[in-house]
Order: C-alpha cells, then sequence, then structure tokens
C-alpha cells in the first residue's frame, strides 16, 4: 500500500507527465487559454488515463510479452509478440475513448456536454500513448498500473490548470509584440516546470 | 520544380514551421534535445514517417470512410512506427534505447497526424510526400537548433566530442546544468520563437 502511495505522489508530483516529461505538450498549450476549459481536458485525461493504462497491461501480460500466451497452449513459450506493442496500445487507446465518449453521452449529456469536445482530442494526446510505454519498459503490475495511471492522469490536469490559471492572468502585462501567444506560454511552462523541479527527490 | 512545390516544400522551414508556428509536435522536440546525437536520429525518424504516412494517407484518401478516418490514419502511422523503430534497434541499438519511448510516441506527434489530416486528406500523393518531407524538415531545423545549444552550454560538447573542456576534466568550463533540465528547453524554444517573430513580423500573433 505504501508502495502505491510512493508511486501515486512520484507520478503526480515529481515526474509530472507535462513538465519533466514534455508528454501531452500539444494540447497543453493549445487548451490552456482558459481555466475553464483546462478543468474539463484535465478531468478528461484523468479519466481515460485511469483506464487505458491498466488495460494495456492486461494486454501486455497475457498477449504481448514473451511467454504470454502459454495460457492457450504450451507450445506458445517462446512467443514474443511485442513488437506489435505501438499498434495495439494505440488501438485500445481509440476504442476506450470512442466508447467513454458514447457512454457519456448516452448516460450523462450533462457530462458530455463538458467534456465531450476533448475526447477526441485525447486520442492523440501524447500523455496517454506515453503513460502506457512507460508502464510496459517499468515493468508495472495491474495494481501499479492503475496508480501510475491515475497518478498521471492528475499530475498532467493539475499543470494544465495552473499554466491556464497564470495566462488568464497575462492578459494585463505588457508582453513584447513578438513574444505574444506562443512564446511567452513557453517561458511560463519554463518557469512552472523549474518550480516542480523541487518536488525531485520526495520520497514518502 | 515549379513554385507551388517549392512553396509545399520550403514554406514550413521557416514561415509556416510546425513547431514555432503550428504548434505541434512539442513532447518530443522538447525531450529528445539533451543531445544532438539523439535529435539527428529523431529528426530522420520522423521526417520518414511524415513523408511516407502522408503519401499512403493521400493514396487512400477516396476510399477511407470519414467516421472512421483517425483510427485508420492511426493504424498506418503505428504501422510506419513500428518499421522505424525495428530499424533503430538492429542498427543503432545505443541511441534507440536512449529515445525510450519517444520513438512510440512519434505515432501520437502532431505533425504526423496533423499533416495526414490537414494536407494528405485533400491533396494527391506526390506533393504530399513532398509536404511531409518540408514538415520533417522544418521539425528538424527546429530539434537541431535546440539539440546544439543545449548539448553545447549543458555538457560543453557536440556529438559527444568536447568543445568546452569542462571543469571536472581539469578544463575552464561550468557546464550550466539548466541546459540539460526540462525547463532550459522550454526557455530556448520561447527565445527561439521570440528571434522568428522579431525577424518575419508577419507571424506575430494578434490577441
Amino acid at each position: 500500500m505504501e508502495a502505491l502511495l510512493n508511486l501515486a505522489v512520484k507520478s503526480i508530483f515529481v515526474e509530472n507527465m507535462a513538465l519533466a516529461f514534455f508528454l501531452g505538450m500539444c494540447s497543453f498549450l493549445a487548451v490552456s487559454k482558459k481555466v475553464e476549459t483546462a478543468i474539463g481536458l484535465g478531468a478528461a485525461v484523468i479519466f481515460v488515463l485511469t483506464l487505458t493504462t491498466p488495460l494495456n497491461n492486461l494486454i501486455y501480460m497475457h498477449l504481448l510479452k514473451e511467454g504470454a500466451l502459454t495460457w492457450i497452449s504450451p507450445s506458445f513459450a517462446t512467443m514474443d509478440l511485442s513488437f506489435l506493442g505501438f499498434i495495439s496500445y494505440i488501438a485500445t487507446i481509440a476504442a476506450v475513448v470512442q466508447i467513454v465518449e458514447m457512454t457519456i453521452d448516452k448516460y450523462s449529456p450533462k457530462l458530455y456536454g463538458a467534456l465531450g469536445v476533448f475526447l477526441p482530442l485525447i486520442a492523440v494526446n501524447c500523455a496517454i500513448l506515453g503513460a502506457s510505454l512507460f508502464m510496459v519498459q517499468r515493468e508495472y503490475d495491474f495494481a501499479e498500473s492503475l496508480t501510475f495511471g491515475f497518478g498521471a492522469g492528475t499530475g498532467w490536469a493539475a499543470a494544465i490548470i495552473s499554466l491556464a490559471a497564470i495566462r488568464e492572468k497575462m492578459k494585463y502585462s505588457n508582453v513584447p509584440p513578438a513574444l505574444r501567444g506562443l512564446g511567452i506560454t513557453f517561458i511560463l511552462a519554463g518557469l512552472m516546470a523549474m518550480g516542480f523541479m523541487i518536488f525531485s527527490g520526495i520520497q514518502l | 520544380m515549379d513554385k507551388k512545390t517549392r512553396k509545399i516544400l520550403l514554406d514550413p522551414l521557416h514561415v509556416n514551421n510546425p513547431i514555432t508556428l503550428q504548434v505541434l509536435g512539442i513532447c518530443s522536440a522538447l525531450a529528445v534535445t539533451t543531445k544532438l546525437e539523439t535529435a539527428i536520429v529523431m529528426s530522420a525518424a520522423l521526417t520518414f514517417v511524415t513523408a511516407m504516412s502522408n503519401a499512403a494517407v493521400s493514396v487512400l484518401r477516396n476510399r477511407i470512410p470519414g467516421n472512421i478516418r483517425i483510427i485508420v490514419q492511426l493504424t498506418i502511422i503505428a504501422s510506419l512506427v513500428i518499421i522505424a523503430d525495428q530499424f533503430m534497434k538492429a542498427y543503432i541499438y545505443s541511441v534507440s534505447k536512449q529515445l525510450s519511448v519517444f520513438v512510440g510516441l512519434i505515432i501520437t506527434n502532431c505533425i504526423v497526424m496533423g499533416r495526414a489530416e490537414a494536407f494528405a486528406m485533400a491533396n494527391p500523393p506526390g506533393l504530399s510526400f513532398i509536404d511531409g518531407i518540408g514538415n520533417g524538415l522544418g521539425y528538424s531545423a527546429i530539434l537541431l537548433i535546440v539539440a546544439f545549444f543545449r548539448e553545447l552550454f549543458g555538457s560543453g560538447s557536440l556529438l559527444g566530442f568536447t568543445v568546452f573542456q569542462k571543469v571536472n576534466m581539469g578544463g575552464w568550463y561550468t557546464p550550466n546544468g539548466l541546459m540539460v533540465l526540462a525547463p532550459g528547453a522550454f526557455f530556448l524554444i520561447g527565445f527561439i520563437i521570440w528571434i522568428q517573430r522579431t525577424v518575419t513580423p508577419s507571424m506575430v500573433e494578434e490577441e
């Protein structure tokens, strides 16, 4: 339990998806103009990450890993399908996003109104695929990948909401014309990344 | 080469740069640029994938049903990335190890998807291929500039060869630790955008 809590804290703060690994940068910079939309996208990312990371963990453990197919027949013990990883993970992610979108649309039109427009964007958010690839690389088990998925999502959401809050205040500042928009956002993100560096080395 | 083709090939290098103007493909641009070597390999892989996927999507563009086009595009791109990844594992294993998950993340690199969606779905294969090469080169240009400065000032070397003799090696140069860390990458791209938009004022964003 303690190990899982430690992993959660680590994935939210120390190894923040957006600010330490630069994942999901495109939407991080493009959809952070308003706090409200940032909250919507952040919530959708937490939701999808918490679902897809453990799901891809099952796929890797029981279908792709070397020797994973022995549950079908012992003669598959030397079978290694891990080169199919990329295509399976992205297919899972695209499918989950589609299913989540349809489910929310049917059962909670209000939530759909808030999250709906962001869901298609998420399939190509690299934080989602990145989390699955990190999960494989670091050999997490099922419980760990669930925690990691949730933690990584929460960290990403926290980063985009804080960036959006800063950008809303930026309209009161006198930024040099050539730096307006994208340029100053990069510098802001850099300063935030510096702030997040104080968490490095924290362990429970 | 006629004027239109030349425009498609060369525009992404500066005035329509995928990273600094279209805001596409930033994740990997920041993550793989601590060393020049990884940046070069990444640029080559991305240019290959963008050009080939643009051509493939363009060939199939009249046969792909509209509502499942994202999944079709992702499948094409994922297959190409698997080829690039296997190739790199076979011939340049150490670099592929350093790039870790970022090779796989070419799949969700917005440049590849963005160009497939915005250009290849509406143009013939030849032009789409050139557009892919052009955008790949535009991406590479920024990557190489960022990696050049990060490696030079962060570790005092270029492509692994020492340029500035470091203090702990008996030299004079104290490496700038900020450059190898995440914030350094953000600042550098911010400054590149600043310089680029000062030189070409038409790129300035209106708020």
